[in-house]
């Protein structure tokens, strides 16, 4: 099955628009980037960020007549989730062209994303014994960032450079919200938000959305654009098991060789890799994980630029990323995807295009790396 | 009471600690978090204790593991000042001596002076009101 369509909204921070209207804009915008029209989709894929009945609410708002509904809400991750769950529900002959949108505006909303806590759900489980400690997004990542120094050595300094990475990329992205190419020093000098975090480990906050249309060959086919193969897809949940808790890996451990398996490839195979990076530690992690390199060598790994697009051995996130981007409705994964499209598509800024970029990897995390998580990966070539 | 320890940094005690919410499932845990007691449920199939309390045993789905006093003693597995720098606090992985990791919050503490691995203790219940929750403090205060 193939990615035809993909498609970022350029807000950044949309005070005058309404989230349906948000997620529209972006189904138009993929749809019209495939070649494709409102009335082709049959097959509709939304997360928790969509609002009242999720695809119930928005199939009204957008006027879609679909024989297939999909709502899995894993986080962040979920859109990678839903190009796999839409290649086998294609497989299966459940629908034939699978639209996928996530869209928020929590900047617009003065949201204090990272830094407050927030009760996802009273009726979690887990809420009476987490929430009373104020565990927040920035803290809840820190406390994995703590234990993967104190266990590899792990430093600030390193994790600085995957800053600094994507801010070499977001300078030539006119959408990205911090196109400042930073310094290590500029990391480590912005201010204590959840230690050993600072606020230059964070991504940023934004308004925005984006889609993706997903089919299968013969329509594909049929279209002008280049198309993306989903090679290999791999899915995965990462909880805090009862107490016993291991902060120092992700659920990519799991997604991670499954895709890979299922597309026959291994990560040196891969020439760029969109890696969801809600923070810093969260890229150095799943980079392991995913075994760009050894477990615990991640620091090294990220160190000196090896991630700048040109200049080190795995360009990433060459939108800029989270980190410096885009990061709408506080859910990076279908950035991750939409980049990764770009990319084997030829169709990133010149200055950022790996040449001959035929395979790329796109990975997502949703929830809290530090309690319970969702992870997503997915595998993708350029035919 | 050694004289470090009422010059150290008194962060973590915060006025805005929500009371959680009771269920039948989980009052004996807050029923022991009142009386300054730490909880667990040990599972009669598997033997394993298990953190947040379950009616159903996580790891072998056996039912209704039994309710056992912990010792209230741990190490800090992972940690994080947090909050704004003029009032910080700080959030915490503890393992217990029996052997689940919570989460929680590390009180009565410098938290220029924590470390993971470092032994900790159940602290007294937050006081002025707030709501009984199981909290930890260094064990040696250093």
């Amino acid at each position: 099955m193939y990615i035809v369509g993909a498609y970022e909204h350029p807000t950044r921070k949309a005070d005058d628009k309404s989230v349906a209207q948000l997620h529209a804009e972006s189904a138009a915008g993929a749809l019209a980037d495939a070649g494709l029209s409102k009335d082709d989709v049959d097959g509709y894929f939304c997360a928790g960020d969509a609002p009242g009945l999720g695809p119930l609410s928005l199939a009204d708002y957008m006027g879609l007549r679909l024989r297939h509904l999909d709502s899995t809400e894993t986080g962040g991750s979920s859109y990678l989730i839903h190009v796999s769950h839409a290649v086998q529900a294609i497989a299966a002959g459940k629908c034939s062209v699978a639209l996928i949108t996530l869209a928020g505006r929590p900047r617009a909303e003065g949201l204090a994303t990272g830094t407050a806590p927030r009760v996802y759900d009273a009726a979690a489980p887990d809420v009476p014994f987490e929430f009373p400690y104020a565990p927040t997004t920035a803290n809840l990542y820190a406390m994995c960032a703590m234990r993967h120094m104190h266990r590899y050595g792990t430093t600030s300094e390193q994790l600085a450079w995957i800053k600094v990475a994507a801010s070499h990329h977001a300078q030539w992205n006119e959408h990205a919200m911090l196109r400042k190419v930073v310094t290590v020093e500029d990391v480590l000098a912005s201010p204590r938000v959840a230690s050993p975090l600072h606020r230059l480990d964070c991504c940023v906050i934004s308004d925005g959305g984006g889609a993706l249309v997903v089919t299968r060959p013969e329509i594909a086919r049929a279209l002008k654009r280049a198309r993306v193969r989903v090679r290999g897809s791999g899915e995965a949940a990462k909880h805090a098991m009862g107490g016993d808790i291991d902060l120092t890996y992700s659920g990519a451990a799991v997604s991670g060789p499954i895709a890979f398996a299922e597309a026959g490839v291994k990560p040196s195979d891969i020439k760029y890799a969109s890696i969801y990076d809600s923070f810093t530690i969260t890229v150095l992690m799943q980079l392991e994980d995913l075994g760009f390199c050894e477990k615990g060598q991640g620091g090294r790994f990220v160190a000196d630029g090896n991630l700048i697009s040109g200049v080190g051995r795995l360009p990433f996130n060459t939108d800029g990323g989270g980190l410096c981007n885009n990061h709408p409705a506080n859910r990076g994964g279908m950035t991750k995807v939409i980049e990764a499209v770009r990319q084997l598509r030829g169709e990133a800024h010149p200055r950022v295009q790996v040449p001959n970029c035929d395979l790329a990897l796109a990975q997502g995390t949703g929830g809290q790396l530090g309690s319970r998580h969702g992870s997503a990966t997915l595998i993708l070539e350029r035919e | 009471m050694n004289p470090e320890y009422t010059m150290a940094t008194h962060i973590g005690i915060r006025t805005d600690i929500p009371t959680p919410e009771r269920s039948p499932e989980t009052a004996p845990y807050w029923d022991g978090a009142a009386r300054g007691e730490l909880w667990l449920r040990r599972c009669g199939g598997c033997g394993r204790p298990h953190h947040y309390p379950r009616s159903i045993c996580p790891f072998c789905f056996a039912p209704e593991p039994a309710w056992e006093r912990a010792s209230g003693r741990g190490v800090v597995y992972s940690y994080s000042v947090a909050g704004r720098t003029d009032a910080p606090y700080v959030i915490a992985y503890v393992t217990l001596a029996e052997g689940p990791t919570m989460m929680t919050n590390l009180v009565d503490c410098d938290p220029a002076a924590l470390a993971i691995g470092q032994p900790v203790v159940l602290a007294a219940p937050p006081a002025e009101g707030g709501p009984p929750i199981p909290m930890f403090r260094p064990e040696v205060l250093r």
